[in-house]
């Protein structure tokens, strides 16, 4: 074993994860508040906005992601003349907005589905006495149905957490240098494919380690009632 | 730019996607079935094996659903080419041998997808009636026939739902096969955009097809649940 070789490795690979990690967050974050966006037209019983959500979802859930990627890395450069007199192709041009971009509208209908579970298994009587109490539609929202959703919701959102972290190393195909990108062109320099599989493996699996211990740890902290019972 | 020239026309590119689309639809297949004869005997280890060989299943799983799939395809394109190259060197041939695209990526699809579907078989499993099984044992079954005649046919039909989710993650991480220069749907849409210059047609379209392979196989899928639950009752 070349343990000169595999920490040589480890350290270069490390260089990529700021990367990875700022392409997951960022994305999450925006994805995020498109999930709610989209549960919210789900629900909101207007037909238009309930169908174009659901077809949203339907195209996003429905294709791989990385023809979501080229789509607007690559397809949007068919129209560049337009976007750039919208002013749009600075942010167009760059790989790094364009996966981004194609991360967040993805883990949006993905993040929208598991929302609009969370929404659906409110109890009822919970929205009936907070009515009882004289709370308008936002109020409502805010202080009962959100934070209920939200803990009901976790657990499965935080599976859609570790496969963005995995989603991420797509990005490597439109040229960013995270970590599945960096280890490729290690591979393909030194042909040592077992011994950078096993570094970048290690960096990811740790990553999503931490990440599951996280969201179990805020699961914990939501539930202060069932704490106190048991 | 007249659409149906560009596809239907004498040498347009709809016979291109289509066929990238069929070859999209066989190795997300073959993947699946790989994965289910690697998932099942995981599934059995986690299952009823000794300690040793629960904990190689273990890992085996959180590494596999752990990492990116695209560092798996790496890891076996360039790992199993430089090995056939190493081969061919020493038989007398000269250069870089490359692994065959789609076994490369058949292979590829099963030990991730096998990850995945050892979960789904062996929640089937757990979801058995115990009491039929002591009845198979208490009737005298020998095990070969118990798996055949009880297991088997009840562990697929509790496994349907979460096969049917894990065929179409398949599908959608075909299109990584691509990068290794498989030309499946993904890569005949690239090859398409390049050629023409129109990468927004090409991707759409690519894109188009593969709703339509996601959403038939979806419904067949469905359609196979409820022909297997016909003999059920259901909640």
């Amino acid at each position: 074993m070349d343990f000169a070789f595999l920490s040589e490795t480890f350290t270069a690979l490390l260089a990529g994860l700021p990367l990875t990690l700022n392409l997951a967050l960022t994305s999450t974050v925006i994805g995020l508040i498109g999930a709610m966006a989209l549960a919210l037209s789900r629900q909101s019983g207007v037909a238009l906005l309930a169908y174009t959500a659901k077809a949203y979802v339907f195209v996003f859930r429905g294709t791989p992601l990385l023809i979501q990627i080229f789509l607007i890395y690559y397809g949007l450069g068919q129209f560049r003349p337009t976007l750039q007199e919208w002013g749009l192709w600075g942010v167009l041009r760059s790989s790094y907005w364009c996966a981004i971009i194609a991360l967040a509208m993805n883990t949006a209908a993905y993040g929208s589905e598991i929302i609009r579970g969370g929404i659906a298994a409110v109890p009822h009587g919970a929205i009936e006495a907070a009515q009882a109490c004289g709370m308008g539609p936002v109020l409502r929202l805010r202080r009962i149905v959100f934070p209920l959703a939200l803990r009901i919701a976790l657990p499965a959102y935080g599976n859609e957490l570790i496969l963005m972290v995995k989603a991420t190393s797509l990005a490597s195909v439109i040229t960013l240098m995270e970590i599945t990108g960096l280890a490729s062109k290690l591979i393909s320099q030194t042909y040592r494919s077992v011994e950078v599989f096993a570094c970048a493996g290690l960096i990811y699996l740790v990553l999503n380690f931490l990440l599951t211990r996280m969201v179990h740890a805020l699961e914990w902290k939501l539930s202060t009632e069932r704490r106190r019972t048991a | 730019m007249d659409l149906y020239e560009l596809f239907l026309g004498s040498g347009g590119w709809a016979r291109l996607l289509c066929q990238g689309a069929l070859l999209t639809v066989a190795v997300a297949a073959v993947g699946l079935l790989i994965g289910a004869a690697l998932g099942i005997a995981l599934a059995f280890a986690r299952v009823s094996g000794g300690l040793p060989l629960r904990l190689m299943a273990d890992a085996y799983t959180t590494v596999l659903r752990g990492v990116p799939d695209l560092l798996v395809i790496y890891l076996l394109y360039f790992g199993g080419s430089s090995l056939l190259s190493s081969l061919g060197n020493a038989v007398g041939a000269t250069g870089f041998i490359g692994m065959p695209s789609f076994a490369t990526g058949v292979v590829a699809l099963g030990l991730v997808s096998a990850a995945y579907q050892a979960e789904v078989y062996r929640g089937a499993y757990q979801a058995l009636p115990w009491g039929e099984l002591e009845a198979a044992r208490a009737c005298g079954m020998r095990p070969a026939l118990m798996f055949r005649r009880v297991i088997a046919p009840q562990v697929l039909r509790h496994a349907l739902p979460g096969l049917a989710n894990v065929w179409q993650l398949v599908v959608k991480e075909s299109a990584l096969i691509s990068v290794i220069g498989l030309v499946e749907l993904m890569r005949a849409s690239q090859l398409g955009a390049g050629s023409t210059r129109m990468p927004f047609v090409f991707y759409a379209a690519a894109l188009c097809l593969y709703l339509v392979i996601t959403s038939v196989s979806g419904y067949l899928f469905l359609w196979a649940e409820s022909v297997s639950f016909k003999p059920y009752r259901r909640a």
